[in-house]
C-alpha cells in the first residue's frame, strides 16, 4: 500500500514505524526537517519537507498514485484541510486526526461532506478505554472484539493466588467457564503458553472470554472488584471531559481536579453534573481535603506524564478499586514497567493501533479480512480478529490437523455471536470470527496463520 | 558498535563478489585460458569465507551511521582485496602490491593501471578489470540493499555512505527498490551503450569491456593506445556515454516519470553540461594548430574533458604533450569531478555549487551584517547539515591531498608527476601528466607509495568520511 503521512509527532512517529514494517511504501511530510530526516532514516520511509495541505507538496509526494492519506499534525484544520485537497487531487481513501470537542461531535457530516474515510479522535478514544477499565477494575487492560461480545482481558497474577504454580492445563479444569489464556509476559519477555506453561505470580496474564465468565474467573481466582462507584480525575483536559460525560451515563460520579481557574469554569459549564474543584492535584493536603480515600478510583490525567506517574503511585495506597495513568511518551515505557502502576493509557499509541487496524483491514484479502487488531506488551503481541467469508484451506477441518505457525494461538472462535474456546476437534466454518493471538507481527490474511 | 552485524553485511558482500567473479570465469572457460583456474579458486574463497560470514544470523538489527561508515570500507577493503587474488595467483601480475593496486582502481573506477602491456593479459583478466568498474561505479552495496532482503530503516546509511555526492535521497520509500531503480538504469544504459558499440563494428570483447569501463567511468581499456586506435565514430559514442554517466541517476528516473520539467530546473546538470561545452570549446581552440582539421580537434578535446571530468579517464591523444591552458583547464577539470548521484569521482559540481554559493552569501554578510539569505539550489532550501558535510569534505580532501602529496614525493618524481598522481587517483580518474600521463602509468612508484596511491583511491572513491570514519579511534571506543 502506498500511503502519505502528514504531521511527524507522536502518533505520525509511531504510524510510521509500524507500517513500514509492514509491506507499505510510505511518505512522511512535515514542516520541521529535523524531525523529517530523523524518522526518514530510521525507518524505511521517504521524507518530504513542506506543508501537507500544499497541492504541489502532495503531488511531489506522489497523492496521485497513493492509496491512503493520514493527516496527523498539531492542528484539526490542517488535517481537514489536507485531506480535502488529497480527495480532489487523488482517489485515495483518508484519515484525519480531529480533536476539538466542537468539531467531533459533527464528525458524521464532517466525514460524510468531505469525503474522508476516518476521523479519530485520540481523546475520545482514551476515555473510552480508561472508562472500560473503570467498569471492570479486576483487568489492567480490556480490549474488545466482535463488537463487544468478546473480551481480552489483561491482569497480573498477585502473589499467594491460587494460579501461582499452576499449569495451563489444569487451570482450565479448575476453573469451569469459558475462557482461555492466549499470551504470558513474564519480565518482559512474552510467550504464546501451551498446556503445560506453568504460571508465576507476577506474570502478566492474557484472557480470551466474556464479559459474565471473566465475573466468573475473576471471583473463583479471588480477584473480583466491582465496578467503580466514583472517581477522581485530576487534570481538565480533553479527555476529561468525554470521559466525565461517559462516566456520567454509566452511573459513577466524578471529581475534577484543575489547576486553572479559567478552565473549571469552562468545565462547569460543560458538565453539570460533575464536581469540578480548582485546586492543585500534585498537593497531598489539597488531595486529602477532597477525601481522596473515600473514592474507589483515580484517573491521572495531567499533561505531564511525569506528575500523572507520581500522582497514580500515591493514589494506589489509597484508592481502594483502580487507579488509570495516562502517558503520553512511548520513551517511559521501560521505566514504567517496573513500577507498581495499575492500568497505563497511552492516547497516540491507541490512536496509531486504530489506524493500524484501518490500514490492516482495508488490504484486501482472499476469503477473510482483518476486523480488529490490538497490539499488547509494547507491540510485541498482536491480537488480531478475522472474519472468514468464504470456505478456504482453514475451514472444515479440525483445528489439531493444521500445522499453524510457532507463537501463534487461535484463542476463540465467535459463532452466532456466541463465544466458542476452540478445542482440538473444534472447526473453522464460513461465517466465524477467530481471534488469532500471536507473536508474529503484521498478518494480513486468516490463511497466514499456516506454517509455511 | 554492532559488530556481528558489520560480519553479516560482509558476509554477504564477499559472497556476492564470488558471484561476480563467475563472469570472467565463463569468459576464461570459453577462451580455453589457463587462468580461468585463479578465476575458480577466488571465487571459492569468497564464497566459502562469506558462506561462512552469513552462517550465523545477528543477533540484533542494529544499526547506526558509524555502522553503516565503517561496513562500507571494510567491505571495500575485502572486496579490492579477494578481487586482486585472480590477477595473483594466475601470475599475470606477480606482485601482490600490484595486483592489489589493479584491483583498487578497478573498484573505485579509477583506471590507473601498473601494467606496461595490457595487451598481453589475458581475456579473463581483461574483462574481470573492466568488470570491476561496472560493480564498483554504482555501488556493491547498493547491490546488496537491491538483492538481499535486510529489515529496518538504518540500512540506509548503507547507500548514503556508497553513493556519490553531499545529499544522498531516496528515489522511492523503500531502500530495496531505490536500489533497484539504480541499478536497472545502471544496467539499461550499459547495454545500450554496448550493443551500439558492437552494432557499429567494434569487436564484441572490446565493446563489452569498454562498456563496462565506461558505465563505471572507470577507464580500463583492452589496446595499450587505450581509445586512439578506434574509429572517430566510437570515439563520439564513448564521448556521449562517459557525459550520460556523468549525470546524476536521479535525473533518468525522472525522464522515466516523466517530470522533464523538473529536469530543466536543476542546476547542477546546467552547470555540468556548461563546463563540458566551455572547457571543450576552449580546449579545441587552443589545440587547433596540432590537429589537421578543426572538426578533428573538436572531437578530441571534448573527448578528453567528458573523460577527465567525468573522471574514467580514456585518452585518445597525448593531452600531455597539449599547450600549458589546456593542462590545466584539465587537470581543474579533475578536481571539478561529475555531477551527484553519478557513478564519477571528483568532489562533484552539486558541491562545487554550494561551495561557491556559500562564499557568496559571506560577501553578502560583510555588505549587510545582520542580512538574512538562505542558499537555494533548484528553487530547493540547501540544509545547514548538507553545507556543514561540505564543508568538512573539503577540509578533508584538502587534508588527504596535502598529505599524500607529501609522501609521494618522497619517491622524488617531478612536481608535475607527482601532484598529477595524487589528483589522478583521489579523485578516480587514471591518467594524469607527465610520467603518469595517458602513455605512461603508475608502475615507476614505490610501494609505499602505491600504498598511499591506494588509499587514496578508495578515499576519494567513498568520498573521504567513511575511510576517514574506520581509521578514527573515536569510533572504535567502547567507552566513549
Amino acid at each position: 500500500m502506498r500511503i502519505i503521512i502528514v504531521g511527524c509527532g507522536k502518533v505520525g512517529t509511531a504510524l510510521a514505524k509500524s507500517l513500514s514494517r509492514e509491506d507499505n511504501n510510505i511518505c512522511i511530510v512535515d514542516l520541521k526537517s529535523d524531525v523529517v530526516h530523523k524518522l526518514a532514516t530510521e525507518y524505511d520511509v521517504m521524507g518530504l519537507v513542506g506543508n501537507g495541505a500544499s497541492y504541489s507538496v502532495l503531488k511531489e509526494a506522489g497523492i496521485e498514485s497513493t492509496d491512503l492519506l493520514i493527516a496527523v499534525t498539531e492542528s484539526d484544520e490542517l488535517n481537514l484541510l489536507c485531506c480535502v485537497i488529497a480527495r480532489k487531487a487523488s482517489k485515495c481513501q483518508t484519515i484525519a486526526r480531529v480533536r476539538n470537542y466542537m468539531y467531533s461531535q459533527e464528525s458524521r457530516f464532517l466525514r460524510k461532506e468531505l469525503g474522508l474515510s476516518m476521523i479519530i479522535n485520540p481523546e475520545h478514544t482514551a476515555a473510552d478505554e480508561i472508562a472500560r477499565l473503570l467498569c471492570f477494575p479486576s483487568a489492567l487492560g480490556i480490549e474488545s472484539f466482535a463488537g463487544g461480545r468478546v473480551e481480552m482481558l489483561r491482569f497480573r497474577i498477585p502473589a499467594e493466588c491460587i494460579l501461582d504454580g499452576m499449569a495451563l492445563k489444569d487451570v482450565s479444569a479448575k476453573i469451569k467457564c469459558n475462557f482461555l489464556i492466549c499470551a504470558v509476559d513474564r519480565e518482559g519477555k512474552v510467550e504464546i503458553p501451551g498446556g503445560n506453561f506453568v504460571l508465576k505470580s507476577g506474570d502478566n496474564v492474557s484472557l480470551v472470554t466474556t464479559r459474565q465468565d471473566a465475573k466468573l474467573f475473576f471471583e473463583k481466582i479471588n480477584m473480583n472488584v466491582g465496578r467503580a462507584k466514583n472517581t477522581m480525575i485530576v487534570g481538565g483536559g480533553r479527555i476529561a471531559i468525554y470521559l466525565a460525560r461517559m462516566l456520567e451515563n454509566l452511573g459513577i460520579a466524578v471529581k475534577i481536579i484543575e489547576k486553572n481557574p479559567d478552565r473549571c469554569r469552562e468545565l462547569s459549564e460543560l458538565l453539570p453534573k460533575a464536581v469540578v474543584i480548582n485546586g492543585d492535584g500534585s498537593d497531598e493536603v489539597f488531595l486529602q481535603e477532597e477525601r481522596l480515600d473515600t473514592m474507589d478510583s483515580f484517573v491521572a490525567l495531567t499533561s505531564m506524564d511525569e506528575e500523572n506517574i507520581l500522582l497514580s503511585l500515591r493514589a494506589k495506597e489509597k484508592v481502594s478499586r483502580k487507579v488509570v495513568t495516562k502517558i503520553n511518551r512511548e520513551q517511559l515505557n521501560e521505566v514504567i514497567r517496573n513500577l507498581d502502576l495499575d492500568s497505563v493509557v497511552y492516547p497516540k499509541l491507541l490512536t496509531a493501533q486504530k489506524i493500524l487496524r484501518y490500514c490492516r483491514a482495508t488490504k484486501n484479502s482472499i476469503g477473510s479480512n482483518v476486523k480488529t487488531l490490538y497490539r499488547l506488551y509494547d507491540d510485541k503481541v498482536e491480537a488480531l480478529e478475522f472474519v472468514i467469508t468464504e470456505p478456504s484451506k482453514i475451514t472444515g477441518i479440525p483445528l489439531h490437523q493444521m500445522k499453524l505457525k510457532k507463537g501463534l494461538l487461535i484463542g476463540a472462535i465467535i459463532r452466532n455471536d456466541k463465544l466458542v474456546i476452540p478445542g482440538g476437534q473444534e472447526q473453522i466454518l464460513p461465517g466465524d470470527s477467530m481471534i488469532v493471538v500471536t507473536t508474529h507481527l503484521g498478518l494480513e490474511s486468516a490463511l497466514s496463520i499456516l506454517a509455511e | 558498535m554492532n559488530r556481528s552485524m558489520i560480519r553479516y553485511i560482509l558476509g554477504m558482500v564477499l559472497c556476492l563478489e564470488g558471484i561476480f567473479l563467475v563472469l570472467p570465469l565463463l569468459v576464461g572457460l570459453f577462451c580455453g585460458e589457463r587462468s580461468s583456474i585463479a578465476f575458480l579458486i577466488s571465487a571459492l574463497i569468497c564464497l566459502l569465507l562469506g558462506g561462512l560470514m552469513i552462517w550465523k544470523k545477528p543477533k540484533s538489527n542494529v544499526f547506526y551511521a558509524a555502522e553503516g561508515f565503517v561496513t562500507v570500507s571494510i567491505s571495500w577493503i575485502a572486496l579490492s582485496f579477494f578481487g586482486a587474488l585472480p590477477f595473483w595467483i594466475s601470475g599475470e601480475i606477480p606482485n601482490f602490491a600490484d595486483a592489489l593496486f589493479e584491483a583498487i582502481s578497478g573498484f573505485t573506477t579509477t583506471g590507473a593501471t601498473i601494467l606496461t602491456d595490457v595487451e598481453v593479459m589475458s581475456s579473463c583478466c581483461l574483462i574481470w578489470r573492466s568488470f570491476t568498474h561496472w560493480i564498483g561505479g554504482m555501488g556493491v552495496l547498493v547491490f546488496v540493499l537491491a538483492v538481499f532482503p535486510m529489515g529496518g530503516g538504518n540500512v540506509v546509511f548503507l547507500m548514503k555512505a556508497e553513493s556519490t555526492g553531499p545529499s544522498v535521497e531516496k528515489l522511492v520509500p523503500r531502500v530495496k527498490n531505490t536500489a533497484l531503480i539504480l541499478y536497472g538504469v545502471y544496467t539499461a544504459l550499459t547495454v545500450a551503450e554496448i550493443l551500439l558499440l558492437a552494432v557499429t563494428g567494434m569487436p564484441l570483447f572490446d565493446a563489452v569491456n569498454m562498456g563496462f569501463a565506461t558505465a563505471g567511468t572507470g577507464g580500463f581499456g583492452v589496446l595499450n593506445s587505450s581509445a586512439a586506435d578506434y574509429s572517430s565514430l566510437h570515439q563520439v559514442i564513448l564521448t556521449v556515454f562517459m557525459i550520460l554517466f556523468g549525470v546524476n541517476f536521479n535525473i533518468y528516473y525522472l525522464l522515466l516519470c516523466r517530470r522533464a520539467k523538473d529536469i530543466w530546473q536543476s542546476e547542477e546538470l546546467k552547470t555540468y553540461f556548461g563546463i563540458i561545452l566551455a572547457s571543450g570549446l576552449l580546449i579545441a581552440y587552443n589545440i587547433r594548430h596540432i590537429f589537421p582539421n578543426p572538426l578533428e580537434a573538436l572531437k578530441h578535446s571534448f573527448f578528453q574533458v567528458a573523460s577527465i571530468m567525468t573522471t574514467t579517464g580514456f585518452a585518445t591523444a597525448d593531452f600531455d604533450k597539449w599547450p600549458t591552458f589546456s593542462c590545466v583547464i584539465l587537470v581543474l577539470l579533475m578536481f571539478c569531478g561529475a555531477c551527484a548521484g553519478s557513478t564519477g569521482g571528483g568532489m562533484k559540481v552539486s558541491r562545487i555549487l554550494i561551495m561557491i554559493k556559500t562564499a557568496v552569501k559571506e560577501l553578502f554578510t560583510i555588505k549587510h551584517p545582520h542580512g538574512v539569505r538562505t542558499l537555494k539550489i533548484d528553487g530547493r532550501v540547501v540544509e545547514h547539515e548538507t553545507i556543514r558535510s561540505v564543508n568538512t569534505f573539503v577540509v578533508f580532501y584538502a587534508l588527504l591531498y596535502a598529505v599524500s602529496l607529501l609522501l609521494v614525493s618522497l619517491d622524488n618524481f617531478d612536481f608535475t608527476t607527482s601532484f598529477t598522481a595524487v589528483a589522478a587517483t583521489v579523485n578516480n580518474i587514471g591518467p594524469g601528466l607527465s610520467l603518469v600521463g595517458p602513455t605512461g602509468n603508475f608502475s615507476i612508484f614505490s610501494v609505499f607509495s602505491k600504498a598511499v596511491l591506494m588509499f587514496d583511491m578508495l578515499a576519494g572513491r567513498l568520498e573521504l568520511i567513511p575511510m576517514m570514519a574506520l581509521f578514527s579511534p573515536m569510533i572504535w571506543r567502547k567507552d566513549r
